[in-house]
């Protein structure tokens, strides 16, 4: 279908037209033309005034320069602590939280292929379901169960195993509980396909000749099963970095990950060019590492 | 032998061409290809091919795996763009025409039955979108169902059709537009050999009645031996022979064609004498290397003495026997018989020579026995006329 | 992976836990919501005044109807867009920018919602000066907000099922004298339709579930439910929300089971003609 003829008719080439410019357009305006501008403003000064960050150009009469870049914002970012706390809090928290649901979403993927194909399905339906529910009020499930009042603690103090309620929510406990309850789908998903295709018989062989149950496991399921681990743990690890919700709802108040920082300097401080400058260090952190791996595929394939 | 060798009678009045348009000096060829080339990036899958075929022919395209063929079909029905080269169907240029406003249609490999519509929207497709009016279309989707046997099943979903129903759903689909040239990608490889014999019959029934010209692709030889008018031989994206069956079986020009077209068995030899014997004929000697065994061949041209050649022989023209043949122009050699496989009709003999080369032979099983004539480990002359063998260039 | 040998007690203990893990908070919620008592340590009786509450509730009767209508609208876009997308990435073998193509479509899927929408906005505010529109932030700049990023999800769904599709059919199609545009609307899209479907349906979850980007891409004036949830739940549990979770959790988990219990029904009808066919 690759025609690149003289004689097709205009009606053609303009759906062909169609077809990859709007679509493209819309990307570029609305996707692409948006990180120049958060790129630019990452350059600005903060102003009071609306929209709150200075000019870049100066064209006016008797300007000093009439480029008006700073470089202000990232010395800030290099300068205050909070900034690097933040990354870093953020980084450690998506880390351990890709970790946590390696751990249980391993073997309940292990669990499920190893089903019936009927008790199978439904329960890869019951993995599906709570990501289509509502991830807000999921959630807010946990601040029911985990509040001082909450359901946890009045079942605790009602069976007498305590006499004041534990501190959990508005901990960084409570955000790792989060963060695994809403993305261990997208780990057990990966997985299961993985290990679903499986062959039997390499297991069956294996045990044939001896290995144990656990070496089996470690010698020949887990080293196959490695693009599923790779796929979820990527698909835990980058949405779990800029997390926003799940900190500010079950985190305390120093549960500063990178993503309530921005959200906060932005809303809260209204430094529109700080923010800039934040998300675009933010855009590296996550790119680069995708990009690392992307190319890593290529060489192997 | 089949179908097609019987147009093929050697003595035809000499002016009539309506079987053979090939042949008449006269004849307008009805699609011509001038140097068409495809390269993809720096692969090229189709080279420089130039080729005329006739109003009416049945003309198959014969080859190997990734040879080109569905690459130079495809450029036939404007899905690839040619890197170079012409395409001329009625004296029309249509090298620049986009598919669908080409008048050839296909029908496809994998068939490409729509599976949303049902086996008479399928066929009725190519009228729909030429805008006929309704009961036209209804009227020669009737008259196509017909054509294929499918009038039981108009209102079926593909889904609910078998691989031969799907196959005539395709063809009939192909042929509704009354297509100038139809293009067929393996037709019949999809389908178990016993209905593949069938349909072969079915094709060549209904291009007979329709008149259309028909190209076929396929990598199946004896497909190619009973459909076709013509077959050209195809390697590497190129042509290497194109001719009847009968000519491309009898007279290969190269090992290639021999070995493809075909089974055979190939000796190096090396010519000692040639004779000859008229303006077209030359017969030649030549001694087998291995043993020196001498071979006699007929040839076309002159050959000279120290000429390294391949004499080849088809298992079918050579005969086996526990007794010493006699005869002139035989060619005799001896050996055991290694393997034997028994079919009814016939039975297919591997004979080890006694320089140590293989030699099949396909023997019909003249007579009623109870037992094989000939067994295992049974010593054997083997023997051809020297007008079977063939004489290819090395 | 079906073994002869079943899963093993660890794994059976795994896997009861995981679920439990999964479920547990949201029955608790639920069961909260029939809650009389406002407080989540006492059980004060069975009771739907959370219920009536809600109903009452004009500001989460609006948010809840804003929200519907932006997720219809922008899944409806984004359905379009993400398919010519898809369409325009495995059927237009060569075009201009391909490679920018390709990682734009891919960039939104990875990207942070708190960029996504940072960014969303600032553009939003230079449109405004530079050429007046738009006038104020609301629904419309949400909606384009929601089209942008659900468009790639739909466009990787498409994309996988166009893939997987013999293209000979296409080219069938054309080969019989249909006309590009008449190939992508009599073949193609019903084949893919539902592909289709369940990437308008993801869109539109999505964009009714989204809080960040709705924060940032709205104005004064509009406010979507998540962001009403939201500024609600900051402050700690509040029994007309339990109520609200479970009619949303109830109607979407009922929804889906219809949904799939439909799509599975026809997938044995077919099998099963099939057989007879
Ligand atoms: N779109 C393409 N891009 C690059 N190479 C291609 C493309 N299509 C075909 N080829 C190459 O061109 C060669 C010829 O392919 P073609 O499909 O014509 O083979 P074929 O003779 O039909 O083989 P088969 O009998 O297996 O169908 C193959 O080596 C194939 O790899
Ligand atoms: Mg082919």
């Amino acid at each position: 279908m690759s025609q690149a003829n003289h004689s097709i008719p205009l009606g053609d080439k303009l759906w062909r037209w169609l077809v990859i410019s709007l679509p493209y357009w819309w990307l570029a305006i609305f996707f692409l033309a948006p990180f120049a501008i958060v790129f630019k403003i990452s350059f600005a000064d903060p102003v009071v005034a609306q929209p709150p960050f200075s000019n870049f150009f100066d064209f006016s009469p008797g300007a000093e320069s009439w480029l008006l870049a700073t470089l202000d914002n990232y010395r800030f970012i290099t300068e205050d602590n909070l900034y690097w706390i933040s990354y870093f809090k953020s980084l450690k928290i998506a880390t351990i939280s890709t970790v946590l649901c390696l751990l249980l979403g391993y073997p309940m993927a292990y669990g499920i292929a190893k089903c019936q194909p009927g008790t199978r399905n439904i329960l890869l339906m019951l993995v599906i379901l709570p990501f289509w529910t509502s991830f807000l009020l999921r959630v807010y499930a946990w601040i029911v169960m985990l509040g001082k009042t909450g359901a946890i603690n009045s079942l605790l103090l009602k069976m007498g195993l305590i006499t004041t309620p534990i501190e959990m929510l508005y901990t960084d406990g409570a955000v790792y509980l989060g963060i695994v309850y809403t993305y261990i789908p997208f780990m057990v998903l990966p997985l299961y396909s993985v290990l679903e295709k499986m062959d039997t018989n390499l297991q069956d062989a294996a045990a044939d000749l001896g290995a144990r149950r656990w070496q089996v496991f470690f010698n020949i399921i887990l080293p196959l099963s490695m693009p599923g681990v790779i796929a979820g743990s990527m698909l835990v690890f980058i949405p779990a970095l800029g997390e926003f919700v799940i900190p500010s709802l079950l985190g305390g108040i120093d549960s500063l990950m990178i993503g309530r920082t921005l959200y906060d300097e932005f809303f809260i401080n209204r430094d529109w060019p700080l923010a800039s400058a934040v998300a675009t260090v933010l855009l590296f952190i996550i790119v680069v590492p995708i990009m690392l791996l992307q190319s890593s595929q290529k060489e192997r394939s | 032998m089949t179908a097609a060798t019987d147009k093929e009678a050697p003595k035809l009045p000499e002016t009539d061409f309506t079987e053979t348009p090939w042949l008449d000096p006269q004849a307008a060829p009805f699609i011509q290809i001038k140097s068409l080339s495809k390269e993809f990036d720096d692969f090229t899958a189709v080279d420089s091919i130039s080729l005329d075929i006739y109003q009416g022919e049945l003309f198959t395209i014969l080859g190997g795996s990734g040879c080109g063929k569905s690459t130079l079909l495809r450029m036939l029905a404007g899905f690839e763009n040619p890197s170079a080269g012409q395409i001329i169907i009625d004296g029309v240029d249509i090298s620049d025409l986009p598919a669908y406003d080409r008048p050839v249609n296909m029908m496809f490999q994998s068939y490409a039955v729509f599976p949303h519509m049902t086996v008479a929207q399928n066929i009725a497709y190519g009228l729909k979108k030429d805008r006929l009016p309704n009961a036209e279309i209804n009227s020669r989707v009737q008259e196509m169902l017909e054509l294929v046997q499918l009038q039981d099943l108009a209102a079926r979903k593909p889904k609910q059709l078998s691989g031969g129903q799907c196959q005539r759903v395709a063809l009939a689909r192909a042929l509704i537009k009354r297509p100038k040239v139809l293009l067929l990608d393996e037709p019949l490889a999809a389908l178990d050999k016993k209905l593949r014999e069938q349909t072969q019959f079915e094709l060549i029934n209904l291009q007979h009645k329709l008149g259309t010209t028909f190209i076929v692709v396929t990598h199946d030889q004896e497909e190619a031996m009973t459909l076709s008018s013509r077959v050209a031989v195809m390697d590497a994206g190129r042509f290497v022979q194109i001719g009847t069956p009968l000519e491309v079986y009898e007279f290969p020009l190269n090992r290639f064609v021999a070995d493809f077209f075909g089974t055979i068995n190939l000796f190096d030899a090396t010519v000692t004498s040639s004779v000859q014997v008229d303006s077209c004929t030359h017969t030649i000697e030549a001694a087998l290397d291995k043993t020196g065994t001498l071979v006699k061949a007929d040839c076309s041209h002159q050959l000279n003495q120290g000429d390294i050649i391949s004499i080849g022989v088809r298992p079918e023209k050579l005969s086996i026997s526990q007794k010493k043949p006699r005869g002139k122009n035989l060619t005799i050699t001896n050996g055991i018989v290694e393997d034997l496989a028994y079919y009814g009709n016939r039975s297919i003999y591997r004979v080890r020579s006694h320089s140590g080369r293989m030699i099949q032979v396909s023997a019909q099983n003249f007579q009623r026995t109870k037992e094989l004539v000939l067994e295992w480990d049974d010593q054997v002359y083997l023997s051809w006329d020297s007008s079977c063998s063939v004489v290819l260039p090395e | 992976m079906s073994s002869h040998r079943g899963p093993s007690t660890f794994i059976l203990s795994v896997l009861c836990f995981g679920f439990a893990f999964l479920y547990v908070p949201i029955l608790v919620m639920m069961a909260y919501s029939f809650n009389d008592s406002a407080l989540a340590t006492v059980w004060g009786g069975f009771s739907t005044r959370w219920y009536s509450a809600l109903l009452n509730n004009e500001q989460i009767i609006n948010a809840a109807l804003l929200s519907l209508k932006i997720a219809a609208v922008s899944a409806t876009f984004a359905t379009i867009l993400g398919t010519l997308a898809g369409l325009a990435l495995t059927r237009m073998r060569r075009f201009r920018g391909r490679f920018l193509f390709t990682g734009l479509i891919a960039a939104p899927l990875v990207m942070p919602e708190v960029i996504t929408g940072l960014s969303l906005l600032l553009l939003f505010v230079s449109l405004q000066q530079l050429i007046g529109w738009p006038v104020s932030r609301g629904a419309t700049t949400i909606t384009i907000a929601h089209i942008t990023f659900a468009m790639a999800y739909i466009a990787v769904i498409v994309q996988a099922r166009l893939a997987s599709m013999d293209e000979s059919l296409e080219e069938a199609a054309m080969d019989l004298g249909g006309r590009p545009m008449q190939v992508t609307f009599d073949i193609t899209l019903p084949l893919i339709a539902p592909s289709m479907i369940s990437g308008w349906l993801l869109a539109f979850t999505l964009s009714l579930d989204d809080l960040v980007i709705a924060s940032f891409t709205s104005g004064a004036g509009a406010s979507t439910l998540p962001m009403v949830i939201f500024s609600k739940i900051k402050l700690g549990v509040t029994p007309d929300i339990n109520a609200l979770a479970t009619i949303i959790i109830g109607t979407l988990s009922l929804g889906i089971l219809i949904a799939s219990w439909i799509i599975l029904r026809s997938q044995r009808k077919t099998s099963a003609q099939r057989q007879s066919g």
